[in-house]
């Protein structure tokens, strides 16, 4: 509450305040360029994060598990593998079903390369079972040495388990996006306090003269925080608006294929960089608010 | 106004002032001398709340300074001006906007105080500075806008410290004439100077009472002035 009280003060016009503390051309210019660099940082790391996320949300679905087991076998001994296959599934915990595909169905699969008036019956073609694995999945080494002991012709195909690693790999990019992000605004706030110490430092004479005239150190540390706000909200605002202008003229992720994604924003995330100004003017706020109270605090 | 009880203060363990009491009042008139590095200044930031006493107790405007918080004394301030031997102003602003800054800081700032400021200006004859810079003002004209700066809120108790120290005699007797008819309006005033001759030349203008920081205290000083 108190914060916001402050807050507005901030905002409301006081050109008296603003025009104490007289203006710094460097520091200022260099406040506004340093967090118009973090802006543009952030927006990237934002832009990683979520597409990272979009990537292991994707893959992990497509993971959507589903692995094939194969049965090779003599024809005589074909049926009697296949009931004991299903079985052995039947029993494996986390999978969720399992079914052999008929003939009608295997014919289809083989129809793109063989032809429609292929005989499947008359070849010896192998059986093969679709197996939907559940939430928890299986433990795969464990049924593939089930099934060794006990089908000896099957063969467990999980055409899909490879890009598992890849998935957790993108998860990991998503955290460390955000972590990034973290540490753009850690940096934001450290770079604000320095900046911030080094006005008040230099403004001694002026705080000096403020103090003996009855100002407040509210009213002293304002005309600073105010400075240290709109500069980073400018900064900010600018190095945004150029990441996303960056990130527009990116190519967009559909020509991969939907097996990558582009780093483009997508749907309501186009959202997310405006908030990036006013969080970066907040942590500012903080940040010179913090140093003015402490600067302040000891003086006479 | 502002009261002093057995007043020490020392400087990382030296004592520079001990046991000092005073009572200023209102409409009192003091000047306080004593050779240099004796602790005129010191003794007048006890006054206003800038040093706190390491011994026995200051008063202002009947709050004990040790319990008062920073606002506290901000606010203390916009009722006691101030007027340093070496004064200070915001370099940056023009002269009228530095006299106006004790309204400016404490929000009292108003078209309507615009003819207050051109009086006072005025009064203390720096109508043709309005406009001029801090910087480009000479001894005597800083002088006369820091006190001008003082009285701008119209306190009720002026701390002068040295206020002619950079000025001619004749500049001097116009200060001091500004001071003591303050002091005929009401304002309790103190001034804080080693020049006998500004004391002499006000005794025969206004009752002043003289005290003396010698041997590390205050003491009230004889007629031989």
């Amino acid at each position: 509450m108190k914060l916001l009280d402050q807050a507005r003060a901030l905002l409301a016009q006081d050109a008296g305040a603003d025009r104490v503390v007289p203006p710094t051309g460097f520091t200022a210019r260099l406040t506004v360029l340093t967090s118009a660099a973090m802006a543009f940082l952030t927006i990237f790391a934002l832009a990683l994060s979520l597409a990272s996320g979009r990537l292991a949300t994707t893959w992990g679905e497509e993971l959507a598990r589903e692995s094939t087991l194969r049965i090779s076998a003599p024809a005589d001994q074909m049926d009697a593998q296949t009931a004991a296959a299903l079985r052995v599934l039947e029993q494996t915990p986390g999978v969720a079903s399992a079914r052999a595909l008929s003939v009608e169905e295997q014919q289809a699969l083989l129809e793109p390369w063989f032809g429609p008036d292929l005989p499947v019956e008359s070849l010896p073609v192998p059986q093969l079972i679709a197996v939907i694995e559940g939430p928890e999945g299986y433990d795969s080494e464990g049924l593939r040495l089930r099934l060794q002991a006990e089908v000896p012709g099957a063969v467990l195909d999980e055409h899909t388990r490879w890009r598992r690693p890849l998935a957790a790999a993108a998860s990991r990019l998503k955290l460390l996006g955000w972590v990034s992000i973290l540490l753009i605004g850690g940096a934001t706030a450290g770079m604000v306090t320095l900046a911030a110490n080094a006005a008040l430092a230099a403004n001694a004479q002026v705080i000096a003269v403020l103090r003996l005239v009855g100002a407040t150190d509210g009213y002293i540390a304002r005309a600073f925080v105010r400075r240290f706000t709109m500069r980073t909200l400018i900064g900010a605002g600018a190095g945004t608006l150029l990441g996303v202008v960056a990130l527009f003229i990116m190519p967009g992720g559909e020509a991969a294929g939907g097996f990558l994604t582009g780093l483009r924003f997508q749907g309501w995330h186009w959202v997310l960089p405006m908030i990036v100004p006013p969080l970066a003017a907040l942590v500012a706020f903080v940040a010179t608010e913090l140093a003015a109270r402490r600067v302040l605090g000891g003086l006479a | 106004m502002i009261e002093l009880d057995n007043v020490a203060y020392s400087y990382s363990g030296d004592a520079l002032l001990t046991d000092m009491s005073l009572q200023l009042a209102p409409g009192a008139f003091h000047f306080l001398t004593g050779p240099s590095g004796a602790g005129k200044t010191t003794f007048l930031k006890l006054c206003y709340g800038a040093l706190k006493p390491t011994g026995g107790r200051v008063r202002i405007f009947d709050h004990d300074v040790t319990d008062m918080s920073r606002d506290d004394v901000a606010m203390a301030r916009r009722r006691i001006g101030v007027v340093h031997q070496d004064c200070q102003f915001l370099d940056h602003l023009p002269v009228a906007e530095n006299v106006a800054l004790p309204l400016t800081v404490s929000g009292q700032a108003s078209p309507d105080q615009v003819d207050n400021l051109n009086e006072l200006m005025a009064w203390v004859g720096l109508s043709e500075k309005y406009d001029a810079l801090p910087p480009e003002l000479s001894g005597g004209e800083r002088q006369r806008a820091a006190l001008a700066r003082a009285l701008i809120l119209s306190p009720d108790v002026i701390l002068a410290d040295e206020p002619t120290g950079n000025v001619d005699w004749e500049m001097s007797q116009r200060l001091l004439r500004l001071l003591v008819e303050l002091n005929k309006m009401g304002k309790t005033v103190m001034i804080a100077t080693h020049d006998l001759m500004l004391i002499r030349a006000a005794k025969s203008m206004v009752p002043a009472r003289i005290l003396r920081i010698a041997n590390r205290t205050l003491q009230a000083a004889g007629a031989d002035l």
